[in-house]
């Protein structure tokens, strides 16, 4: 089956000024790659920090000025260009964002939403949409201030779902929400990948993108480190000692801190990021290292967990 | 409602209180002043030949002699009952030549307001929207030009090309000389308002630009216009459905900001172009020692400034949801 | 020749920028005898080679004349900007110490601004007495409100910083904090500040001067060059307006354009860029 989004080595990095007049290149995510089919949840889980917005603004093609990427991206079997990015946002291809602050403060939800249609035809569409998601015709009429947390995040995700998208790419869509809440939102994402489309799911919560993700592309300091399925952690099927750590952090896991900290964008050279935190380093950790297939998934680490030390 | 009253309330007592200090400021300034008005008005030579008596009654008249205290209480007293006294130098009420060239100024510097106002908005929304292109570094090298210019020099330079050059506008006065007052027609006085109000228009173009600019610029890097972008809407529905919605609040407040500079334009590009309006009664009024008309003058400006500000103050509580429904909750 | 990133042309502009200000303010200096001498067999000469700026009724040569205004123009916009911009300084943090000298301070700056600004710098100039006391004391007085209502807003925000909040539960003396916490902050803020007053503090001199209020006939003043010239314009003496006018448009666009640059240096937020 053809997959609906494929990313291939994607790099993103940013312009800066470091000490006074040099200019700098800021790489903040490095050799990202990952698939996504139809009907499929695909998870990027990362710490804060680790650039995975960035991720989601570099696939639409709304990052900022002093950005570059580089790297592969094909959206339904074609290169997704500049150009063919802004063709397809809204429609094939849908964001929903992490908060309230991605509303325009000023303006009521219904106009809003409608993005200045005012036919009957586009009004009556957009009342069913949000009535899928119990948002009663009251808050068409609510300006973004006035919506509490949980309504604001259906109203973003009725903003994606109204389009019929083939992909949905969810940047942390639960902050802020109790666990209930929370699930109740993934919920609404799940609907929509058994209708056909490919969600990316970028979320630092491991455990909850496991309730419905299918894989499961792990992130750290803008690197991707391992890819699994969703059912290789409860299986204890895992690769990196990374994504091993952040498993044993989880509090049903025994709540294991993982010491040392993240290092930042530009910090660290071209090796093994997780090098001077990791109990299993090796000299070589500090070269290049390749992403490689491993039983079912894929890895960068030159001695993975399972693997022989 | 009832915070909506209580709000302008405050607002105005404060007013009051700002005019009252400014009156006050404006007071001290002239009465500290060293400049003798009897030297500046009647002449060191006429001065010489007059008998003790005549510069009495002149001292009295300019009221040089009475205590500074006694003076100030005395005008706010009358000002208070609605008199403002009587200009020195041309011999009337204060408020009826105030009236009378507030009348004349007014046509100049609303249609300064409303032109630079409007030209600004546009163009330091366009500017603010495609920061760093071409037409952006057009519109703040327009504006840093202007900016660098003074009122004064422009209003020169439009004389002798537009006056002097080609002809085609009158070198000055509200009226063309010799003709009675009563005969003036709407047309004449518009004529003679031509190039003051385009001089003052385009001082004033630059300023409101400049600060639009940087708010619209400010707007266009929210998350919600990345998500309007995310959504697909164009560049320019963006622009039109979410930028010019956020920059209003900013706007508000920068016209109405913009009416102390159009009043301090006024009165360089009215002495330039001899336009008998409040701006040329007050430079008068300083250069001849007129105390009771600069102060009046002082004053009314200084309410127009405050009232502005009012005004802006209340548009935001009707145009910003937050204050509106917020206020309605309570 | 390479390519120069933002932040290195930033600099060459600045740099340029003050050579040529500082060389308009030496030979203004230099040349203040030869704009004094008047030479009737020379007088009312459009401009050309021997006058590049022609010459006046008096015969006076117009370039010297601009240049000698010019320079005074610029030394009376360093001394009143920066009168102004210390002022601002110290009414600023006052204000931002909060309690009745912040509603005393807030309170001069919306009176201050609430009268039009060449009126309050016509009513000072008049309580000095006019002449150059009264200009500089006109410009210098009325010019501090907008940067004291940043430094105040500015000082706030540090004080409520959680790491300035921090250091003092450690028990940072007090004079530490200021050093390592305020000053990096505030000196940017007041320096672009400063060098963003000299473009109004000279318009404003050469305004109120060009009015009668300001610097005295006899002195070379652009504004009294330009007064001056009114009563020539009509019998067809343009250089003797445009020329000088359009001098003191270029100062004060090198002054404006070095204030830009120094503000992209020193913001913070320009690293992006």
């Amino acid at each position: 089956m053809e997959p609906i989004l494929d990313v291939k080595e994607l790099s993103i990095s940013f312009t800066q000024y470091g000490r006074g007049t040099n200019q700098v290149l800021l790489p903040v995510i490095r050799d990202l790659s990952l698939t996504i089919g139809p009907g499929q949840v695909v998870a990027v889980v990362g710490s804060s920090g680790s650039g995975k917005s960035l991720l989601a603004h570099g696939i639409l093609g709304i990052l900022p000025y002093n950005s570059h990427m580089s790297g592969e991206i094909n959206f339904l079997g074609q290169p997704l260009t500049q150009r063919r990015a802004e063709q397809v946002r809204g429609k094939e291809m849908v964001l929903v964002p992490q908060g309230v602050t991605y509303l325009d403060p000023l303006m009521q939800v219904g106009p809003q939403l409608r993005k200045g249609k005012k036919d009957p035809q586009t009004r009556a569409r957009f009342r069913g949409v949000l009535d899928r998601y119990g948002l009663g015709e009251e808050v068409e009429t609510l300006y973004p201030f006035e919506l509490s947390g949980g309504m604001a995040r259906r109203v973003l995700i009725a903003t994606a779902a109204e389009a019929a998208p083939r992909l949905v790419i969810a940047d942390e869509p639960t902050p802020g929400l109790d666990a209930r809440a929370a699930r109740r939102v993934l919920g609404h994402f799940r609907e929509l990948a058994e209708g056909g489309a490919g969600v990316l799911l970028i979320t630092h919560d491991l455990e909850l993108a496991l309730t419905i993700a299918h894989r499961v592309t792990v992130f750290y300091a803008g690197v991707t480190i391992e890819e699994a399925d969703g059912a290789d952690f409860a299986a204890g099927k895992l690769r990196h000692p990374y994504t091993r750590a952040l498993w044993n952090a989880l509090p049903q896991n025994g709540f294991v801190p993982i010491p040392g900290a993240q290092p930042g964008p530009g910090e660290g050279g071209e090796g093994c990021p997780l090098a001077p935190r990791c109990p299993r380093r090796r000299p070589e950790c500090l070269g290049k290292i390749p992403y490689r297939p491993l039983d079912g998934g894929r890895v960068r680490c030159l001695y993975p967990e399972g693997g022989d030390l | 409602m009832k915070h909506r009253l209580f709000f302008t309330g405050k607002k105005l007592v404060r007013m009051v209180l700002l005019l009252l200090g400014v009156s006050l400021v404006a007071f001290l300034l002239m009465s500290a002043s060293p400049l003798d008005p009897l030297q500046t008005n009647v002449g060191q030579a006429a001065l010489g030949t007059m008998s003790q008596e005549q510069i009495a009654k002149l001292e009295d008249y300019w009221g040089v002699n009475d205590p500074p205290a006694q003076r100030y209480l005395g005008w706010l007293g009358d000002f208070v009952r609605g008199d403002m006294g009587t200009s020195l130098l041309y011999r009337q009420p204060v408020s009826q030549v105030i009236g009378q060239r507030l009348q004349n100024s007014l046509w100049l510097m609303a249609f300064a307001w409303v032109i630079s106002g409007a030209l600004g908005l546009t163009l330091g929304v366009i500017a603010g929207a495609n920061r760093g292109k071409l037409v952006d570094k057009l519109i703040r090298g327009y504006c840093l030009l202007i900016s660098s210019t003074p009122a004064f020099w422009l209003a020169l330079v439009l004389l002798v090309v537009f006056g002097v050059w080609l002809g085609w506008l009158p070198i000055g006065l509200s009226v063309p000389i010799g003709v009675d007052a009563a005969s003036v027609t709407l047309a004449d006085r518009l004529y003679h308002a031509i190039l003051p109000a385009i001089t003052l228009s385009i001082t004033g173009v630059a300023n409101i630009a400049l600060h639009t600019r940087e708010k619209m610029a400010d707007i266009m890097e929210q998350d919600y216009i990345l998500l309007a972008r995310a959504r697909g809407e164009s560049h320019r529905s963006i622009v039109l459905r979410h930028g010019l919605r956020n920059v209003a609040l900013p706007a508000i407040t920068l016209q109405f900001a913009s009416i102390s500079e159009i009043f301090g334009g006024s009165v360089l590009v009215e002495q330039v172009f001899s336009y008998p309006g409040l701006g040329q009664a007050a430079v008068n009024a300083g250069l001849g020692s007129d105390l009771p008309l600069l102060l009046g003058i002082t004053v009314v400006s200084a309410a127009l400034v405050f009232g502005g500000n009012l005004i802006a103050d209340l548009l935001y509580g009707v145009v910003d949801p937050k204050i509106r429904r917020g206020v309605a909750k309570q | 020749m390479r390519h120069w990133n933002g932040r290195q042309a930033a600099l060459a502009l600045l740099v340029l920028a003050l050579l040529v200000l500082c060389a308009v303010t030496a030979a203004g200096w230099l040349l203040g005898d030869r704009a004094m001498v008047t030479d009737f067999s020379q007088k009312n000469l459009a401009p050309g080679g021997d006058f590049l700026f022609g010459t006046d009724w008096m015969g006076r040569d117009m370039l010297s004349r601009t240049l000698t205004g010019l320079s005074l123009s610029i030394r009376i916009g360093l001394l009143t900007a920066g009168v102004s911009a210390v002022l601002a300084l110290v009414l600023g943090v006052a204000a931002a110490l909060g309690g009745w000298v912040d509603s005393v301070v807030s309170w001069c700056i919306d009176l201050v601004m609430g009268i039009p600004h060449i009126l309050l710098v016509m009513l000072i100039s008049l309580a000095f007495g006019k002449g150059f006391v009264g200009v500089v004391a006109g410009v210098a007085l009325s010019h501090w409100p907008s940067l004291a209502r940043v430094i105040r807003g500015e000082v706030l925000q540090l004080k409520g910083a959680t790491y300035v909040r921090t250091a003092e539960k450690l028990g940072v003396s007090r004079l530490q904090i200021a050093r390592r916490h305020f000053l990096p902050h505030l000196l940017p803020q007041f320096l672009t500040g400063l060098v963003l007053q000299f473009p109004h503090a000279i318009l404003h001199e050469a305004s109120v001067t060009f009015l009668g209020f300001g610097l005295s006939p006899e002195q070379p003043a652009i504004g009294v060059i330009l007064s001056e010239s009114m009563n020539y314009l009509t019998t067809g003496k343009w250089w003797l307006a445009v020329f000088p006018g359009l001098s003191l448009v270029l100062v004060v666009i090198l002054f404006a354009a070095m204030g830009e640059q120094l503000r992209r240096l020193l913001d913070p937020a320009s690293v992006h860029q």
